[in-house]
This record gives structure tokens, sequence and C-alpha cells, in this order.
């Protein structure tokens, strides 16, 4: 039996947000900033970067306990580590990165020569194989940690994700993450936009929905669930299985374009990253 | 040395003898097996201090949350401004309550702060230990299952 | 490299001081892929000392979280030496030391 997958773009609309096939990318952005703005009037625009801390007081009392000495901390330093330990060849990551790795705002970004959007992550791991090293596992471990590193020494660096003009396939791949942000999936036959924008600040049986404005300025992040740092990948397919959905593969097409999507929603806001959430 | 000073020195030893009987003898709690792994609050509290009998008090400070965002990792706080010598912390429904003794020496504040594990929904007790007696706070934490947060 | 990690700042002769110590704090109930126990394995007692006096300690159970915190006062100066330790169930021991801001 086929599954009628509806979008719920459709719904989206009826709620005020301005969304047609012919706004552009920065139209967008603003509709959707301003449906969170609206909707949660308490939170100053830049606290969205905060996830559900920004619209739940009690949650954010225990994280600002957890920030008082948060675990991302030991992932930055076993990232400073690894950052700038020498390949086999004498090179490090510096060398592709310069030498704090501050480049969390430059990602992701359309690559125009091979026609893909590239992450930070991505990146990290093209810099070790050129140099003769293995790639990091893409969801957890040693990647999280270099990344926590370098999201350390980026914050404060403003989310300004561009879609040349000049490219059609940029704004291609970003329709492709808008896509798949609207439509319902699983098992559960639910939407990102089902959770995370219709009905952000709901209660799903004991957790809060967040607010998909400023979903990604702070990764990687420490989940307390997973007891360990995580990338945005990992956590897009966490989602996924949730849902009861097939996830995708981390750094595969489907899950770049929906970064590239996701953080060009945050336009605006502030990477903040790394950060520790439930 | 004559006897006034004689007497003088067994006044002053005697005095110091007396002050130490009067208060409690002090230990600094360690790790023990018979306090710590131990299912019953009330046996725990009277494997630590002695004694199990409690007094409620204002005096104490609890902070630990209403609902817990995730109960592997809940933030508590415990402070008094009594004069305190022990801080121990309890949860309820764990296997085995008392999670932590802080001893406070002279010159630290009576303050703990440290991050629990509770594996359900639990009444916490902060106790004191001061001047030779027992004080508590409670109240409740809910500890749930996310169910949607993965 | 230690597992504790120390911040201690002085403010109006109190020193706050924040430590965080790197230990999984295994509570032998969890259990291995093949059904076997995963043995407990937690720190049991810390100690933290400055000026040649112990200025805090506590024992902790196996229920206190991984990578445990602990955040306490005491009187001092910038500049004293606070040294924290602590000791495993498996007579493990770690220290570490820092200045006070």
């Amino acid at each position: 039996m086929k599954r009628i997958i509806q979008t719920t773009l459709a719904g989206a609309i009826g709620l005020g947000v301005a969304f047609s096939a012919l706004a552009g990318p920065v139209d967008d952005q603003a509709a959707f900033q301003k449906y969170y703005e609206s909707r949660f009037p308490n939170t100053p625009t830049e606290d969205f970067a905060n996830g559900v801390y920004s619209i739940l007081p009690e949650a954010r009392e225990q994280w600002e306990s957890i920030e008082e000495f948060p675990p991302y901390e030991l992932a930055i330093e076993n990232g400073e580590k690894l950052y700038h330990s020498k390949f086999a060849n004498g090179k490090s990551l510096a060398d592709c990165f310069g030498p704090e790795g501050a480049v969390r705002g430059q990602y992701p970004f359309w690559d125009k020569d091979r026609g893909m959007v590239m992450t930070m992550e991505r990146a990290v791991n093209e810099c070790r194989e050129a140099n003769g090293e293995k790639p990091y596992r893409w969801k957890k471990g040693k990647i999280a940690d270099v990344t926590a590193y370098m999201s350390f020494n980026s914050r404060g660096q403003e989310v300004k994700v561009e879609i040349p003009t000049d490219d059609s396939r940029a704004l291609a791949a970003y329709e492709d993450g808008k896509e798949h942000f609207y439509t319902k999936r699983g098992q559960l036959n639910f939407a990102c936009a089902d959770c995370h924008l219709l009905t952000a600040g709901n209660l799903y049986r004991a957790d809060t929905t967040s607010p998909a404005f400023g979903h990604a300025t702070s990764w990687p992040v420490f989940r307390s669930k997973w007891q360990s740092m995580g990338t945005l990948h990992r956590r897009f397919a966490g989602c996924h299985n949730n849902i009861r959905a097939n996830p995708y593969k981390a750094q595969g097409t489907e899950y770049s374009n929906l970064e590239y999507f996701v953080t060009y929603m945050s336009n605006g806001l502030e990477f903040n990253g790394p950060a520790a959430r439930k | 040395m004559d006897r006034r000073s004689i007497l003088k020195i067994a006044g002053t030893i005697s005095a110091a003898v007396a002050a130490t009987a009067a208060f409690p003898r002090i230990v600094f709690a360690a790790y023990s097996q018979k306090a710590f792994k131990n299912p019953s609050v009330e046996d725990s509290l009277n494997q630590l201090f002695g004694s199990n009998a409690t007094t409620p008090s204002d005096d104490i400070k609890l902070k630990a949350p209403d609902i817990a965002e995730n109960g592997a990792v809940v933030p508590i706080e415990v402070s008094t401004s009594m004069k305190a010598d022990q801080i121990a912390f309890m949860v309820k429904e764990n296997p085995n309550p008392l999670a932590i003794v802080a001893n406070i020496p002279a010159g630290t504040e009576a303050m703990v702060k440290t991050r629990v594990r509770m594996g359900k929904t639990t009444q916490v007790t902060a106790v004191v230990s001061s001047n030779g007696k027992l004080y508590t706070a409670s109240k409740e934490v809910k500890v749930t299952i996310g169910g949607c947060g993965g | 490299m230690s597992s504790i990690r120390i911040k201690a700042k002085e403010r109006n002769g109190s020193v706050d001081v924040k430590t965080l110590m790197k230990h999984n704090m295994e509570t032998g109930l969890r259990k291995k892929k093949d059904g076997s126990k995963i043995p407990e394995h937690w720190i049991t007692d810390v100690t933290a000392e400055s000026g040649g006096k112990t200025v805090f300690t506590a024992a902790f159970n196996t229920s206190i979280s991984k990578d445990p915190y602990l955040a306490f006062k005491f009187a001092g100066n910038k500049g004293d030496t606070l040294k924290i330790s602590w000791k495993d169930n498996t007579g493990k021991t770690d220290s570490a030391e820092t200045a006070v801001k």
C-alpha cells in the first residue's frame, strides 16, 4: 500500500506563514522568523539560538545549572588536541582551517564546482583524506570533539548562509531541504514542521518541542540522552527514528540539503555551539 | 613549679577536656558500604550519623527541579544558614537512597551542588547535621521518559 | 592528563569552586551487548585541600551522574593553591591542582 505523503505546506500557509512557490528564500526566512517571534513574544529574538530553553523557564534553570560546568568542555579539550595533532605527513587540520578553526560561520555553503552543499563535518574529513588520513565517522566521537572545538572558537559568528544566484542548483538544494522540512513521513506521519513549527512549544508526552528557528546554531551538541556529543546529522537521524521513519545517511544529500535549509532559516542569529541539551 | 601554677595548668586541661566532651565528636564521613549500599533511608542515616531522628527545617534551601529534564543528570543544590558539619542528599526511590555526603570544615560554606541520577519520580531530601542534630528539607522531583525526544 | 577540571574564583574572601571530574560512574546495573553486566566503577571519595588544610570532602554513591560535578565555597584568597583528589572503588586515584584566580 502506497503511503500518501502530504505536505504541511498548506497548513503552514493556513497559519499565516507566507510561503508561496514564488517567494524567495529571503522572504521565507523573514516569514519563518516572524512566525516564531509572534508565537513566543516573550523570547528575545537572539535567544531562540538556545532552543527549547528560550521558551521553557523551568528547563532553562536546569540548563543554566549544567552550563556552570558543561559536559561539552571535555569535548572541546579533546577536540583541541585532535585539531592540532599532526597527520603522518606533518600537517594538521590547522593547515586547512587556520590556527583556531574558527570557521563555523562559513558553513554550510553551496560548492559550485562540485554541485553540492558543503558542511563543516564534510570539510574536516575531506581535509583529513586530502592529507592521507582516514576520515572520522560522521555522527559522534572524534568528529564531534573536533567540531566542538571549532564551533567554540567560532561563537558569536553570524549565521548567514548564502544561496548564490548564478547557480540554479543551489536554490534547488535549498528547495529540496525546504520540502523535506514540510513533508510528512514515518509511521507517525509527522513532518519536521508539524512538531517544530505548527506546534512548537507543545508537549508530546513529556517532551516540549523546540522552535526550528534557532535549531542549527548550536551544533555539535552534548545531549543528556546520548551522554555524549553528537552532530546535527546524528540528531536528524534520531528524529527520524522517533517518528518511525527510515533515517537517511549522515552527510548524504538529503540531510545536507536539510541542513542548508534549516541553517538558512536561522540567518541573522549567532552561532553558539557547542551546546548542552536534554 | 609552685602549686598554684600546677593547679592553673590542670584547670586549663580539664576545661579543654570538658569542652570536647560537651560537643559531639565531628567525624569526616567517608564512603562506607553500610551507609551507601543501603536500601533504607532510615538505616542509611543511622549508619552515617548514628541516628535517624530528623526535624524539618526552613533554614535549609533545597534546589531541585520540579520536573527533571533527564533523570541521568539532575542538578541539585543544598545550602543552609545553620552551622553545618555535614550535608547529605537522599533520593528515596533510588535502590540506594543516599547519594552524597559532604563534609563542611570550619571556614567552608554550608553549601554543595552536584548532579544526581534519579530512576523515577521520587521524593528527595536534604539532611543537614548541625550541632549533633539532623535537620531536613524535602520535595518531589518528577522524572519522566520523554517518549518523543529520542 | 588529570581527569579533574577545576574552576576556582575568589571574591570577598570566598573561593567559589566548580569542578568536573571525568569518570563513567558505572552503577553496575548497565549491561553489555552480550547481556553481561558492566561492573560498578565509581568515585567514592573526593577531597579538596588548600593552605595546608582540608577545605571540603564528599563521599559519593553510584547515583552521582557520570562525569561528576561538585561546587562548594571556602574561605581563601587569590593565588592560594587548591588541590582536588578523588579515590574510586577500585582503589584508583587522581588529583589536580590549580591556583585560585
